[in-house]
């Protein structure tokens, strides 16, 4: 409902000088997203508090990645019908950077993470998916 | 079920998928799952918001299909880098994210102001819009610098950058970008706004530049990770102007993780945000180094193998001077060979050791050093005493207890490791100058210490030959 909301409201609202029409359902929404913004703060205090100092530096490389969550108002800003040429531009550019992080945070962090070994030699070597679940507690691992 | 049903269900699961990867980051054994799951929330971000598009008539395909093939074709070298360039990745990719949201602001702010479109410019969007340009340039010029001190470009100065009147002149620059921001509020549609949200990006390029110029080496750490909050803030404006959900959720997971990181390297430094953005570390030391020539106690190899092939605890204290010396391999021997003599052989890990938050432990993962063996600084610390060894690579400020008690120190009250309580200290240098932050450590000449002076990889090196050489002499 929101995402086309903007590019589609164009001046034929302006019929009520003031964004009364937009505004009025606008408001409602905008303390929605700030609703969202609180809770999704909270979650991921909460979550990332609980990540292993071990693995801070793969921590930051997959935040990078999902930071590149920017490409989704890049598409939209790219994509958008009948838009000036430099504001397509601007979109193309910002796709290509967020794919850029996209990429290469999503990599690397797998990358680091197949290093994370827990003993050499048998029993339970890597962190591998394959692996079960249980035998949760590393030494290293504490969440303090 | 509408389009939009459609892109919203997406987004939803998308969320999830975002969340669950962080939560299977708590553990080595789960990570891997997390990045799977980080992937498939994405591809489902992606493919939700092309659904939305082209339901509303998108074009341009082409065009995005190339610039995802470029973005693709750049990114995947940039994952391929050595480890010990991993921070130079992390704040290049800061500037890229920071990059994307500027831009996209700067799209969305012309597309309504060439519609002049009252009804989208309202307050709230032109705030969020004013908010995710400042940051999102800021973190672009800001995480460029960050990236061009810790890849050593020779023409940025390594060296806190500072004048007369400093933190003066960034508040008044931030005053005018304010006003104008304000300004822009007011009356998005006025002729001359789009020059004052030209000199909003302009300042916000300054802005990233001038803060990052007066911050040491010693502080990109910290500095990486606030840069990291940034961009996830910058992504959260983002989601206010688009109205978009997803973008605000993600945003905000990103800008938590680098909010606990910069606390955490605040507290692993006994340093406030405040004084590192503004505090200019690194002034001081320059005369607390000057102080009188104390004498060193030197060890041969021989004896230093000797006295580690009796112990039973073994602490090794890595600092980023062993990363530099290419030296993780040879201490991975080196532990090898102590173990199979029996000797219990730890890891101690400074929180800021290394020069972003964790790096150390990946640099030890990557020489196939067991992460069980690695241990962080509050937890090894009860164990310090116990300690027959305490070898030091590397390492420097971590480990100096002119942090515990000389308050006119420049690290005085920054947690360290206890490295001065184990029975003996060996400690590698590579020469008798003070560390990377330029101050004096009185470990080197107490009683129980001894130096081992030379590049750490031969030392080491040595150190594993003489263990192994024993062995096969029996």
């Amino acid at each position: 409902m929101m995402l086309m909301e903007h590019t589609e409201t164009p001046p034929s609202h302006g019929a009520h000088p003031a964004p009364a029409a937009g505004g009025g359902h606008g408001q409602l929404d905008y303390m929605g997203a700030l609703f969202v913004f609180m809770l999704a703060t909270f979650i991921g205090v909460m979550v990332i508090q609980r990540v292993s100092r071990l693995l801070h530096t793969p921590l930051m490389s997959l935040t990078n990645a999902i930071s590149a969550i920017a490409v989704v108002g890049a598409l939209i800003v790219s994509a958008g019908k009948d838009y000036p040429g430099y504001i397509t531009a601007l979109g193309l550019v910002a796709i290509f950077c967020s794919t850029t992080n996209i990429v290469s945070g999503f990599l690397i962090t797998d990358r680091m993470l197949k290093m994370f070994k827990k003993r050499e030699g048998g029993g339970s070597t890597s962190a591998s998916k394959g692996e079960p679940e249980h035998a949760p507690r590393a030494i290293g691992g504490g969440a303090k | 079920m509408s389009a939009e049903t459609l892109v919203q269900l997406l987004y939803l699961v998308s969320t999830a998928l975002f969340i669950l990867s962080l939560r299977w980051m708590s553990d080595p054994e789960t990570a891997r799952k997390g990045v799977f799951s980080g992937v498939a929330a994405m591809l489902l971000a992606v493919a939700g918001t092309l659904a939305g598009v082209m339901a509303t008539g998108g074009t341009h395909y082409w065009w995005i299909l190339g610039a995802f093939a470029v973005g693709a074709a750049v990114g995947y070298p940039l994952a391929q880098v050595p480890l010990t360039a991993v921070p130079q990745r992390t704040a290049l990719s800061h500037a890229f994210g920071g990059l994307a949201a500027g831009l996209v602001g700067t799209a969305k702010f012309f597309l309504y102001y060439g519609q002049r479109n009252e009804a989208a410019l309202t307050t709230f969007i032109v705030v969020a819009l004013v908010a995710e340009i400042l940051l999102g340039f800021l973190t672009f010029t800001g995480s460029l610098l960050a990236a061009g001190k810790l890849q050593e470009v020779k023409w940025i100065p390594q060296r806190p950058v500072t004048y007369p009147g400093q933190n003066l002149t960034n508040l008044a620059l931030f005053g005018v970008a304010l006003a104008l921001g304000v300004a822009l509020v007011l009356h998005p549609l006025a002729p001359w706004a789009p020059w004052a949200f030209g000199g909003v990006i302009l300042l916000s390029l300054a802005f990233g530049v001038l803060l990052i110029i007066p911050i040491g080496g010693a502080d990109m750490p910290t500095v990486i990770s606030i840069l990291n909050s940034y961009a996830g803030l910058s992504a959260v404006a983002m989601g206010f102007v688009l109205n978009n959900k997803l973008l605000i959720t993600a945003g905000a997971l990103d800008g938590s993780s680098g909010l606990i990181l910069s606390i955490i390297m605040c507290k692993a430094m006994n340093r406030s945000f405040f004084n590192v953005l503004f505090g200019a570390f690194g002034q001081a030391q320059t005369s607390a180094a000057g102080g009188e020539q104390k004498a060193y106690k030197s060890d041969t190899v021989e004896s230093a193998a000797q006295v580690m092939e009796q112990a039973s605890l073994v602490v090794i204290v890595p600092g980023y001077g062993m990363a530099v010396a290419q030296a993780q391999h040879k201490v991975r021997e080196l532990y090898d060979l102590l173990k199979k003599r029996g000797v219990t052989v730890k890891f101690a890990i400074h929180p800021v050791a290394g020069r972003m938050p964790g790096h150390m432990n990946v640099l030890l993962a990557e020489a196939e050093i067991p992460y069980t063996d690695l241990v962080e600084m509050d937890e090894i610390n009860g164990d310090l005493p116990q300690a027959d060894v305490a070898l030091i690579i590397g390492a420097n400020d971590v480990v100096n207890p002119a942090a515990r008690a000389d308050k006119t120190s420049p690290i005085y009250g920054m947690p360290i490791i206890d490295a001065d309580k184990a029975k003996t200290v060996y400690a590698i240098k590579r020469s008798k100058n003070p560390g990377f932050a330029g101050i004096d450590n009185e470990l080197y000449f107490l009683d129980k210490t001894f130096m081992l002076f030379g590049d750490a990889k031969s030392v080491v090196g040595e150190l594993a030959r003489k263990l192994a050489g024993d062995n096969s002499g029996h």
